[in-house]
């Protein structure tokens, strides 16, 4: 790996968005049980309850863009990507994928337009197929698909293995024969065997060691360029999300709170959740400070606060946040943050 | 020079299974002196766990302590009968674990945990037992410690969870405390709450700390020194930000390396080509020699435990001396 690869080129204005989430929300709800419906008709006070995951999220993703999203466990990033990726309807709101939603598709073209959105998981032990050989994880699709016809299918195989960096000769292989790091290689030759333009990677170096996370992100960075890929990049880890990003979108509790360009969020984050999560980040370059710490847990998914779901645990928090959900706004071009503060200027 | 809280010496714990020995820990030296905490770093299968759990004695069949001395406070703990290793256990050493569910009792409220735990080291009334476990849980900044005390474990979030295992490991006020990956699970925000009780205990206290992680970023603001182990072996030590600054051993610099915000944004990350070998039959020499860009065939011979600079170790015949400029 001695190829330079340049900085991500900013191309944010004038491409047109690949996928479009428009007032976007997933409820998940636990139905009653029998002895529950019974209880409430002795009139004990139960209750259905309903876990707001992801609630009125307005995203959209250009081509070629690698768009990292952010949050702490709960706040419901995951459960985002998972519809952006289309293996989730949600409760409200389009999914436009390539400019089409994609529950009025059916037939031939819905699977077209689902098979350019792939997805890659966190956990490289959980997401393949132990029963399965290396050859048929990674061949099983574009055979399906007709991407390729069965004649050709071995030298297709080898291909997609060389291009995710693993030696074709250990197709033959069961999941189990490769470590960690090989086997994330392994799903990402999974996912761009189907010829994709754009990739969810949910978490997928957190489970790595540091050394094996730099191979990840570098071959990530090395296809984006061979194959012209657009990123949806979910993570908890900043670091990563700075290196990888051309632009952040940070969410709390299941909506957004900031969304901007890379450099600018990381230089003056405005929303005071991003402040604080930026403070908390440790960094290898600062020595022996004094860690302080947000005050306050996570508020449950169950019973969010009102108004801001920061405000419990905000330093700058009014009258006014408490009562009312802010707006996501534009504060700068390309720049979009939900806080009252804004407004006070 | 007073006694160190701490000295490992050489030590090795081998685990003598049917496949073959895993040299686990082969030859871990290091120093923790009173209120100082070392971040003890490595990747997964580096040995470090197996390192804590040494220190604490709770490595089980078939693994065993083959050498080396633990010296805490001037008596080697290797040497304890099982019955002199629990008197110190709990009381004067103890161990923070990843998963805070694995070390509370999912059926025990946390105040009969807390309790037994006061009661197994000092001879107190049952409700000054309690009043002590109060205390520690509103010294770990639990809210309303009264009420918590009545709680299960799994009322809890994850970071109060954490929280209850540190209020435990600091009940009998030990002299050192070993933490095994405390904040991994955690947060970004939580995490920072945790490391801020951590800084505290150790300033308060004059508590020693062993803070075991894979995360350079969080040694890097916590720890005063550091000890970077590789294969079973410390490759490398001294105080933090020498080592972060000016790396000795080669592992250590690719390591560094590649923790992303250390690079340029965009720009490829420097990286350590393969990966780690497996502990089993390990071929003497450096173990790091197949993925160094330094190696040669000098390396094939053991490498020894060398002081370059003072105060800082490294396991490696040719450091990067280039970069390191004396303080």
């Amino acid at each position: 790996m001695s190829e330079t690869l340049e900085a991500p080129a900013m191309r944010t204005t004038d491409a047109p968005p690949i996928v479009e989430a428009r007032g976007v929300s997933r409820r998940f709800s636990k139905t009653l049980d029998f002895a529950a419906k019974l209880a409430r008709r002795l009139g004990v006070n139960v209750r259905e309850e309903v876990v707001h995951a992801v609630d009125g999220v307005d995203l959209a993703i250009r081509r070629g863009e690698v768009v990292g999203l952010v949050g702490e466990s709960g706040c419901g990033k995951s459960t985002l990507g998972r519809m952006i990726a289309g293996i989730l309807p949600p409760s409200d709101g389009v999914i436009l994928s390539h400019g089409r939603d994609l529950r009025s598709l059916d037939g031939p073209e819905a699977r077209r337009v689902k098979l350019a959105t792939q997805m890659i998981f966190q956990d490289p032990y959980a997401s393949l197929n132990p029963r399965l050989k290396v050859e048929e994880i990674v061949g099983e699709a574009p055979l399906v698909h007709g991407l390729v016809r069965r004649g050709d299918l071995a030298g297709y195989v080898d291909e997609q293995l060389r291009r995710a960096g693993l030696d074709p000769a250990l197709k033959k292989r069961y999941p189990h024969q490769f470590s960690g790091g090989q086997r994330q290689r392994i799903g990402i030759a999974r996912a761009l065997a189907v010829q994709p333009d754009f990739l969810v990677c949910d978490e997928a170096v957190a489970a790595l060691d540091v050394s094996i996370q730099a191979q990840i992100l570098n071959l990530f960075m090395k296809l984006r360029k061979e194959l012209d890929l657009t990123y949806l990049f979910i993570s908890h880890d900043l670091g990563v999300v700075e290196h990888l990003s051309d632009r952040v979108v940070i969410m709390y509790l299941g909506r957004v709170v900031e969304e901007a360009p890379a450099e600018e969020v990381f230089r003056s984050p405005n929303h005071p959740y991003t402040q604080a999560l930026l403070a908390e980040v440790p960094r290898i370059d600062t020595r022996k400070r004094s860690f302080a710490g947000v005050q306050g847990e996570i508020p449950s998914p169950l019973h969010p606060p009102s108004g801001c779901h920061f405000h419990p645990r905000c330093p700058h928090a009014m009258e006014r946040c408490k009562l009312e959900r802010p707006a996501l706004k534009a504060i700068a071009p390309g720049r979009r943050s939900a806080c009252h503060l804004n407004d006070m200027v | 020079m007073t006694t160190p809280t701490l000295e490992a010496r050489n030590l090795r714990t081998h685990f003598f299974t049917r496949a073959g020995v895993v040299k686990a820990v082969d030859d871990v030296s290091f120093t923790v002196e009173r209120g100082k905490v070392l971040g003890l770093v490595g990747e997964s299968g580096s040995g470090k766990t197996v390192t804590g759990f040494s220190i604490l004695g709770l490595v089980d069949p078939p693994g065993r302590i083959v050498g080396g001395q633990i010296l805490f406070r001037g008596t080697d703990l290797a040497t304890l009968s099982e019955a002199e290793m629990r008197r110190l256990r709990g009381n004067r050493i103890a161990m923070i674990f990843q998963d805070p569910m694995m070390t509370l009792n999912p059926v025990l409220r946390i105040d009969t945990q807390m309790i037994e735990t006061v009661l197994a080291h000092a001879k107190v009334s049952k409700a000054e037992a309690r009043q002590r476990a109060r205390d520690a849980l509103g010294q770990v900044g639990i809210p309303s410690p009264e009420e918590r005390l009545q709680a299960y474990p799994h009322q809890f979030s994850g970071g109060m969870r954490q929280r209850v295992a540190i209020a435990i490991a600091l009940l009998h006020k030990p002299d050192l405390i070993v933490a095994d990956e405390p904040t991994t699970a955690l947060d970004v925000t939580i995490q920072g709450q945790i490391l801020a009780e951590a800084q505290k205990l150790c300033a308060q206290y004059g508590t020693a700390l062993i803070w075991i992680t894979h995360d350079l970023s969080v040694v890097a603001g916590l720890a005063d020194d550091i000890a970077v182990m590789y294969a079973g072996k410390v490759v490398e030590s001294g105080p933090v930000g020498e080592v972060l600054d000016a790396p000795l051993h080669p592992y250590t610099n690719g390591l560094i390396g590649s923790v992303p915000s250390r690079n340029h944004r965009g720009a490829p990350l420097s990286q350590i080509p393969g990966m780690t070998p497996s502990l089993l039959n390990l071929p003497p020499g450096c173990a790091f020699r197949a993925r160094c860009p330094r190696a040669e065939a000098r390396c094939a011979e053991p490498p020894p435990f060398a002081e370059y600079l003072p105060g800082r170790h490294a396991r490696c015949i040719h450091p990067h001396l280039d970069q390191a400029v004396p303080a």
